[in-house]
């Protein structure tokens, strides 16, 4: 069980100098274990400095951050042990490989956390798998990988660590789409395997909506939404406000609404769009 | 419209490549017009960006830059100064610590005499809205403003052509509409070509035409309506179509007779309205 | 945080310092640097103290940004001090102690001059781009070009240096939470074991900057660079009045530094 709880958490970067920037001010979040969190926001909305609190990598200005009751900054030991239960994937995560293999590179979070061989072993095993990086890749250089090969291989880094919390920053970033689609269908099994929290940061909101339990909408460093899915994107107009894009689907089932068409429910995925209008097909006897 | 970019039966292998990368393209480009090239990864599209301003030179057959052979070393800066290449990585191309020197860097290795690279340097930061950075370091600077700086860059060469290869794969939604309404604008008002290379559909939408690559050739190329009505030749080549032509697409499938060229939200929305009544 | 370094960083600004050329800008500093040198008495440093904090206060420097400056060599400051304080003979300043009076003026003398040196050398990039300091380096050197130095090069390559230094920089932070994040300890451990540690660091980062190596040179070759062979500059380095008035400056503080050294002062 791994339950996030953030209270009155503020940072602030480079205090007491000319540069002094308020970062985020007064966030407060529960994330109940095994939810599928969507955090969005645009450059600058305070997400990336948020979620490096949650792993201890920032301490905070203010509030406190508690993981399954823990708070993560009382002392140092915390400190470090909650790394290994809340895993972290960067950004661009595949500009972190250094080993001579990839066997290695994934070993290298467990092997921090001074485990027994045979259970790195096992661990980097099951990582792998998780992520679809086959064993003959094991003894190969990560740096000779394709790109996306690479991100995967970096992901098994963290997953190796059984993280019971999962934040991805941009998982999608630089990937063609059928690069995306992979590394959001390995985020969904990793989760329906191992039941995990996963908490994936993103601008582009069409990815995220389809699998996310919840959405948090940060903005100027502070939430301005916290709800699910088909809630936030109603607000079509405040996110377009924020510097955020909204899904074609719900875009399209807007004007729809505004041309008289009556959709009551939610619509953000092209899957719902799809089942409304087949709907309303039948009833105006269109469909085939 | 006369063309000032002709690709002829291209063919190209990277050294120590034992596949060709290109397996002869052959393409016109008028003067003017705003091309997107569309492709998976590894489908040859950067490949064929960096022949267009003979970074790449190809291995069988000529790219012609008006009318000069890419080929033709003597003329090499003639033919990089008409076609300006923009990357994917903003931080890898800026080469100064002030935004105004960075773009005065291609006027001074051309010789450009030092009043006139002040204009157009000025000139050049006005057009991509960038002029009150211009004191600026560069490092600072947002995403999608550090490609501006970068198109700026190109723009002070005063080419006719500006390739664009991914600019918006590292930027956020806000930073991708500043460059593409950059790029459009540059088109649309000064007549600059433009040839843009992306995985983003909606960047595509208001091209005139579309280019897809695969695996070294041209698959499909026409305008944006009739190259996303083609859904299956796209799905098979791992690429999404815009979220509208799918929605109508999906529902064609279900005997509904929608028009999959209404590529616009609004236009969208108003074809299924109209099926509905 | 590795992004507070100030040092080397070029702070754009309209004062008289920040237009001087930057050709004076660097006989000015060596001129500095000799003078620094070669005081020796309590005079001396105070003159320099003064030339150093009139210059900055000209440049609208605060003290601040300067200290901040020198927060990474703190290290190297101390040791100095430290060495000298046990390596100098003289008077004890308690019988049977290592430690002298000439130790402890001395000790504060050196820390003085690195710091002042720092200090100097920190105003020269804070007020000058580095552009227009690799061109006036260019120019100065040009003489060299003669006996085939590859003068156009070495001040492109560094340009470009001073250019990465911020990116890198980021760059170095990235990765280092990145591997923190995978339980990476930087901060326990011997010797051995720290420079062990920094492997993780020091592979990405450098796999990432032959990666930008290669995309720049293809980036420059696109915007027509060919080498130093028929460039001009937008911005020209031209010696005014101004540039005069402080090289005269500058020599009068030379001489008058000779001077208190011949008299011990």
């Amino acid at each position: 069980m791994s339950e996030i709880k953030v209270s009155g958490l503020s940072h602030v970067y480079s205090a007491d100098t000319p540069f002094e920037k308020v970062a985020i001010n007064d966030v407060n979040v529960e994330i109940p274990h095994g939810q599928l969190v969507g955090l969005i926001g645009h450059t600058g909305s305070g997400k990336s400095t948020f979620i490096q609190h949650l792993n201890g990598l920032l301490k905070p200005s203010k509030g406190t951050v508690t993981v399954d009751g823990v708070d993560i900054n009382a002392d140092k030991t915390t400190a470090r042990d909650v790394r290994f239960k809340v895993g972290l994937v960067f950004q661009y995560p595949e500009y972190q490989l250094f080993e001579e293999t990839v066997y290695a590179d994934i070993a290298f979070g467990p092997k921090n956390m001074k485990l027994p061989q045979e259970q790195i072993d096992e661990r980097v095993r099951e990582a792998a798998a998780l992520v679809g990086v086959s064993e003959e890749l094991f003894e190969r250089s990560p740096l000779e990988l394709s790109g996306g090969q690479k991100r995967r291989v970096a992901i098994a880094g963290v997953i190796a660590m059984r993280p019971g919390v999962l934040i991805l920053d941009e998982p999608t970033a630089g990937l063609d789409p059928a690069g995306c689609r992979q590394i959001l269908k390995l985020i969904c099994d990793y989760r329906e395997t191992t039941g995990s929290t996963v908490i994936i940061v993103s601008h582009s909101m069409d990815d995220v909506a389809r699998i996310a339990d919840r959405l948090i909408v940060f903005s100027k460093g502070g939430i301005r939404f916290d709800a699910a899915p088909g809630e936030v994107f109603s607000h079509t107009h405040e996110l377009m406000e924020i510097g955020l894009s909204v899904p074609a689907p719900a875009l399209i089932a807007q004007q729809l609404r505004q041309q008289g068409v009556e959709i009551n429910e939610p619509v953000y995925t092209d899957e719902q769009l799809l089942a409304v209008l087949l709907k309303l097909g039948r009833e105006a006897g269109i469909n085939a | 419209m006369e063309n000032i970019i002709s690709i002829k039966n291209v063919h190209y292998t990277y050294p120590g490549d034992e596949i060709e990368s290109l397996c002869g393209v052959s393409l016109d480009i008028k003067k003017g017009s705003f091309v997107t090239v569309l492709g998976h990864n590894g489908s040859g599209k950067s490949t064929l960006a960096k022949h267009l301003n003979a970074i790449l030179l190809p291995t069988e057959g000529e790219v012609l830059v008006n009318g000069i052979s890419t080929a033709d070393e003597d003329r090499l800066l003639e033919i990089r100064s008409t076609v300006g290449m923009v990357f994917q990585n903003p931080d890898n191309q800026i080469v100064a610590n002030v935004v105004e020197d960075d773009v005065a860097f291609a006027p001074e290795n051309l010789g450009v005499a030092p009043e006139e690279i002040r204009r157009r340097v000025d000139n050049a930061l006005r057009q991509v809205d960038m002029y009150e950075f211009k004191m600026h370091a560069p490092h600072l600077l947002s995403g999608g403003q550090k490609q501006r700086v970068a198109i700026a860059g190109v723009i002070a060469m005063e080419p006719e052509v500006i390739v664009l290869d991914e600019p918006t794969a590292m930027l956020d939604p806000k930073g991708r509409r500043e460059v593409i309404d950059t790029v459009t604008k540059l088109c649309r008002e000064k007549g600059i070509t433009v040839v843009l290379i992306t995985h983003h559909m909606s960047e595509c939408v208001d091209a005139d035409r579309v280019i897809v690559m695969s695996n070294g050739s041209v698959i499909a190329d026409d305008t944006p309506e009739k190259v996303f009505s083609q859904v299956e030749l796209m799905h098979r080549e791992g690429l999404t179509v815009p979220a509208t032509t799918q929605i109508m697409y999906e529902l064609n499938g279900h005997g509904w007779h929608l028009p999959l060229e209404a590529l616009g939200i609004d236009e969208c929305a108003k074809q299924i309205a109209k099926e509905l009544k | 945080m590795l992004k507070d370094i100030t040092l080397g960083q070029y702070f754009p600004g309209d004062t008289v310092v920040h237009r001087l050329d930057a050709r004076t800008k660097l006989l000015l500093v060596i001129v500095y640097i000799v003078a620094l040198f070669n005081s020796e008495g309590w005079m001396s440093y105070a003159l320099v103290i003064a030339v150093t904090a009139l210059s900055m206060a000209i440049a609208k420097i605060k003290p601040k940004s300067a200290l901040k400056g020198l927060k990474p060599l703190v290290i190297i400051i101390i040791l100095t001090a430290v060495l000298n304080i046990f390596y100098t003979g003289g008077t004890p300043i308690i019988e049977g102690w290592i430690i002298t009076w000439e130790g402890i003026e001395r000790a504060v003398m050196m820390s003085l001059r690195i710091i002042l040196l720092i200090v100097g050398t920190f105003m020269l990039t804070y007020t000058t781009s580095p552009i227009a300091l690799t061109d006036g380096l260019e120019i100065m050197l040009n003489p060299l070009k003669k006996i085939k130095v590859p003068v156009h090069e070495m001040s492109m390559m560094m340009s470009m240096a001073l250019r990465f230094i911020p990116t890198l920089i980021e760059e170095t932070d990235k990765i280092m939470s990145a591997q923190k994040a995978r339980g990476a300890d930087f901060d326990s451990g011997n010797i051995f074991q720290r420079a062990k540690a920094l492997l993780p660091i020091l592979v990405p980062l450098f796999v990432s900057a032959f990666r930008r190596a290669d995309e720049l040179a293809i980036a420059m070759e696109s915007r027509c660079y060919h080498g130093g062979d028929g460039r001009t500059r937008m911005k020209q380095l031209k010696m005014q009045k101004i540039d005069a008035f402080a090289l005269i400056l500058g020599a009068l503080f030379l001489a008058a530094v000779f001077v208190m050294k011949k008299f011990g002062l």
